[in-house]
């Protein structure tokens, strides 16, 4: 996958709930499930040091 | 194959008589995301993967491809290669695979003395004769097992089994991750191959194919296609005709792993602050989805909540008549 950019979201609440990603080019909200295979693939990416998740605005 | 015989097959094959085909869209019905893409990864027909490791030049087309020359068959999922890789380095590796859920596995008595044999059979359309690798990846213990088959004429359908042996050592996960690849090399470089045995072993990077000598030729060969359709994995050392299924009964099992709904999801005010609207996932999913739209003019902001539901919600007021077009949920493996 290619992963150009990364960031948190918030709910109306507050708490994070997900992470805004373009991949492969289209935007995308990828929850925060392990099981979920762009949610593992941007926590390899950020464990190998090639990705960043900016935080939430 | 005569009545009498696909009677004696199935009654034969010490497998249930329906819901025995492990594969989900095996006829290719099924295309959600659609037809024809020059990508890799999940592109067109449901449930199944192309993948292309360190090529340099190659780029292909796979298609949704219908079918007129196979009785009994309408589509098969193609791929065709518009630029060709010049040849095929040491670390390259090109497969097509359908990863099927671990749970659904437990049948097969991995691990144990009562491990079962798989058979695999399919039909398959090459514009290239030869022969190619196959193999069955065990992901929970990185166990792998080969085989291969022979097209022995081009551009025509020929219909393949293969039975794969038992594994009483690797056990798969009863749970909602990958249980298997069920995988077709396109091309695999000489440190990609070398597995000998027939039987199970660790996977390392250099058998993901077997030893023999296999065509590559797919790859390296502009317009030069490989079509595939009617895949079954079943348990047991019998190849029983191919078990069709409804298109919505195939549909219903596609969106376990990926949906795309065709329409416009409108939100209400909600609370003088906000435009909402509940999600609700055609069926249970196998994850909290990734979500993604075609358009999405009113800047919702796209929330899974889990396997069943989700919402899209925005801050914007007067967006009412701006909806997300073509909502879609991905929560393959």
């Amino acid at each position: 996958m290619n992963i150009t950019l990364a960031q948190y979201y918030n709910d109306i609440s507050g708490s994070q709930t997900g992470i805004e990603a373009t991949i492969d080019g289209i935007e995308m909200s990828v929850p925060l499930d392990p099981a979920n295979r762009h949610y593992a693939e941007i926590m390899r990416q950020v464990e190998a040091g090639e990705l960043t998740i900016a935080d939430a605005e | 194959m005569s009545k009498a015989a696909e009677l004696a097959a199935l009654i034969g094959s010490q497998t249930a008589l329906s819901n025995r085909n492990l594969i989900i869209n095996g006829a290719m019905q099924v295309a959600q995301r659609g037809t024809s893409s020059t990508g890799s990864s999940y592109q067109t027909v449901d449930r199944f993967f192309y993948s292309a490791s360190n090529l340099d030049n190659h780029a292909l087309t796979q298609t949704q491809q219908a079918v007129t020359d196979l009785a009994g068959f309408s589509n098969s999922w193609r791929i065709t290669t518009t630029t060709a890789e010049s040849a095929i380095a040491a670390d390259e590796l090109v497969y097509v695979a359908q990863k099927i859920e671990a749970q659904n596995l437990q049948q097969l008595a991995y691990g144990t003395s009562s491990a079962k044999r798989v058979t695999l059979s399919f039909y398959v359309k090459s514009s290239i004769a030869g022969t190619f690798s196959t193999n069955l990846y065990q992901v929970d213990d990185n166990r792998i097992v080969n085989s291969e088959y022979t097209i022995s004429s081009a551009n025509t359908w020929e219909r393949k089994e293969i039975t794969y042996a038992a594994d009483q050592t690797g056990v798969i996960d009863n749970d909602n991750g990958s249980g298997f690849y069920v995988t077709w090399n396109l091309a695999l470089g000489s440190n990609r191959k070398g597995n000998a045995a027939s039987a199970w072993e660790t996977q390392n990077t250099d058998n993901w194919g077997g030893a023999g000598t296999y065509t590559d030729a797919v790859i390296t060969t502009v317009n030069a296609t490989w079509e595939i359709t009617g895949i079954q994995l079943e348990v047991g050392d019998v190849a029983t005709p191919f078990e069709h299924r409804s298109f919505g009964d195939e549909l219903a099992r596609c969106q376990r792993y990926f949906f795309k709904f065709d329409g416009t999801i409108y939100g209400l005010s909600y609370a003088n602050a906000y435009t909402l609207a509940n999600i609700f996932n055609p069926v249970k999913m196998r994850a909290s989805p990734t979500y993604a739209a075609d358009t999405n003019a009113g800047s919702f902001t796209l929330t899974s909540t889990g396997k069943d539901i989700g919402y899209i919600i925005t801050t914007a007021s007067g967006v009412e008549s701006n909806g997300v077009i073509n909502l879609s949920g991905d929560a393959e493996l």
